[in-house]
């Protein structure tokens, strides 16, 4: 236990699960990946599978459509594996709490571990939301 | 023998859920079917339950890269409904966060054009210069996303006297940086080797299936709502409409580079107008009345409609909503379907399809009866696809 531990910490690696946002969480997320804000020095990197990953970014709000796929991407990660909620949207719907098409939260579907409010949060409370995440592994 | 190829929905290299399936036989994509409905929030039936104010911020949300396209085609429509003329500060405001909004846009799709060809020194390069787009924004409204600039009758923030040479500044450097893509792009022999001929959109099929913006720009055809039917400062101020000829992944790359001085032509004379230009920003509206308005607006993708229906009282009875990617998207039928597999990433990437912006629509009767829902919805379009298949076989 002690040396998955350590080398999650080490590499935490993102995929991450669009649920239906307006995409400005997606992009900034993508963002902190890119050249200025540069997540991957800290050994975070964007994977394409869930099962090479040890961390679900979630945003947006589920709808009928997927929501059910979220806990089904879930049951296929290797454990452990942290879901965040980036943005307000996967945090508690914001804005779209009334829509016809928006069943629950993200939470009432999975357990999240963090949650990155903001409409979108910058990279900065992004990359603040993971090393918090990791702060609390350890 | 027909093999499937799922490109989605949850896919590294897109950054919002969407469902594409490849119909190959061998190398060649034969159809393709695209499967929406990952995004839809109901953002027009939404409307209709927030007053006026709250509806520019619900639009701001309909999108993130176009979060300035819907409030101002929204704004648009609104001041239609009032025959309302806001003040000129307003409007260069205005036009200066539709323009930088653009420019951020190009860049990011650029970017993401160049990962999905495999050159992702271009996809680091414009999303890192992209940020200096975003701090410009940022100057300005305060916000690198969803600036919230716009509200009916006028602009919620001014760009003071003293940023303005600041903004000025940044804007020209921004220039050195679009020469450096320019340069990349235009005169690389890999990418005009992988680009051109690819994806090719005649302009008949253009017409055809309505498409608009940078996509029908490339194909020929002629249309730009900031020149046909000026609205904010677009029609004092000089600038030119991008059209190329071929059609291909490459024109379309073109089209959005060149446009991109062309925005900051834009911004430097709404700029220039603002230095001397000591106005108001807003006009205070105390009451909508009962009527109809139209709003559009040219956004990064193509033209933004909004429609909106007020009965008097303090929120909208129908807010239409139609964004430039419910157009596009459908002509990558004619524009994959021919190709290799191995193209067909870009082509599919090339129109900059948006499906943040295209998924709102619920269809409903008279009585407010939900009669479509989504799986609806997608029995329809797949019927339509069915459809449009027997049609196009019909022809063949
Ligand atoms: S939190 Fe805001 S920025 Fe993020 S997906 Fe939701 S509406 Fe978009």
């Amino acid at each position: 236990m002690e040396i998955i531990k350590k080398s999650l910490l080490k590499s935490l690696w993102v995929m991450h699960a669009p649920m239906s946002p307006c995409n400005n969480c997606d992009i900034e997320i993508l963002d902190a990946l890119t050249p200025r804000y540069d997540l991957e020095r800290f050994g975070i990197q964007l994977v394409g599978s869930i099962r090479h990953a040890d961390v679900l970014l979630v945003s947006g709000v589920p709808n009928y459509k997927n929501y059910k796929k979220l806990k089904y991407l879930l049951d296929q990660a290797a454990k452990p594996c942290f879901v965040v909620g980036v943005g307000t949207c996967s945090c508690g719907r914001g804005m779209f709490k009334d829509s016809y098409n928006s069943p629950c939260n993200v939470d009432d579907l999975v357990k999240v571990d963090a949650y990155i409010p903001g409409c979108p949060p910058r990279p900065e409370a992004i990359i603040a939301g993971v090393v918090k995440l990791i702060n609390a592994l350890k | 023998m027909k093999k499937i190829i799922p490109i989605g929905p949850y896919h590294p290299l897109q950054d919002e859920p969407e469902f594409f399936k490849l119909y190959v036989e061998g190398e060649n994509v034969v159809d393709i079917d695209i499967e929406i409905g990952y995004n839809h929030r109901g953002v027009e039936k939404l409307s209709e339950t927030k007053h006026y104010d709250q509806v520019t911020f619900l639009v701001e949300r309909i999108c993130g890269i176009c979060s300035t396209s819907h409030p101002f085609a929204y704004v648009n429509a609104m001041e239609n409904l009032l025959g309302l003329e806001v003040p000129l500060r307003a409007k260069c405001i205005r036009t200066i966060v539709g323009e930088l909004e653009r420019i951020h846009s190009h860049l990011l799709w650029l970017g993401l054009a160049g990962h999905f060809i495999g050159y992702n020194t271009v996809w680091m390069w414009s999303w890192k210069y992209r940020e200096n787009v975003c701090d410009i924004l940022e100057l300005i409204s305060g916000n690198r996303q969803h600036y919230s600039m716009f509200k009916i009758g006028g602009v919620r923030k001014d760009i003071p006297q003293d940023l303005i040479p600041e903004v000025e500044k940044l804007c020209t450097n921004l220039v050195a940086v679009i020469d450096m893509f320019k340069g990349a792009v235009m005169d690389d022999p890999v990418i005009q080797a992988r680009l051109k001929g690819v994806g090719v959109l005649t302009k008949e099929d253009a017409i055809n299936y309505c498409v608009v913006g940078p996509t029908a720009r490339a194909s020929g055809v002629d249309i730009d709502v900031r020149r046909d039917d000026p609205y904010a400062a677009y029609g004092m101020i000089k600038f030119n409409v991008i059209v190329l000829q071929n059609g291909d992944v490459f024109d379309k790359a073109v089209v959005r580079i060149l446009e991109m001085y062309e925005s900051i032509k834009i911004i430097q004379q709404c700029l220039d107008i603002l230095k001397t230009e000591k106005g108001e920003i807003e006009i205070k509206i105390h009451f909508i009345p009962k009527g109809e308005g139209l709003g559009r607006h040219e956004a990064p993708r193509g033209e933004v409609f909004h429609f909106i229906k007020s009965d008097g009282s303090n929120r909208p009875v129908r807010h239409k909503i139609r964004a430039p990617s419910y157009m596009n998207v459908a002509s990558n039928k004619v524009a994959a379907v021919g190709q290799t597999v191995s193209d067909a990433a870009i082509t599919l990437a090339a129109v900059d399809p948006c499906y943040c912006c295209t998924e709102r629509a619920v269809i409903l009767d008279r009585n407010d009866n939900i009669i479509y829902r989504y799986n609806d919805l997608i029995k329809l379009s797949q019927q339509k696809t069915e459809g449009l298949i027997k049609k196009l076989v019909k022809q063949k």
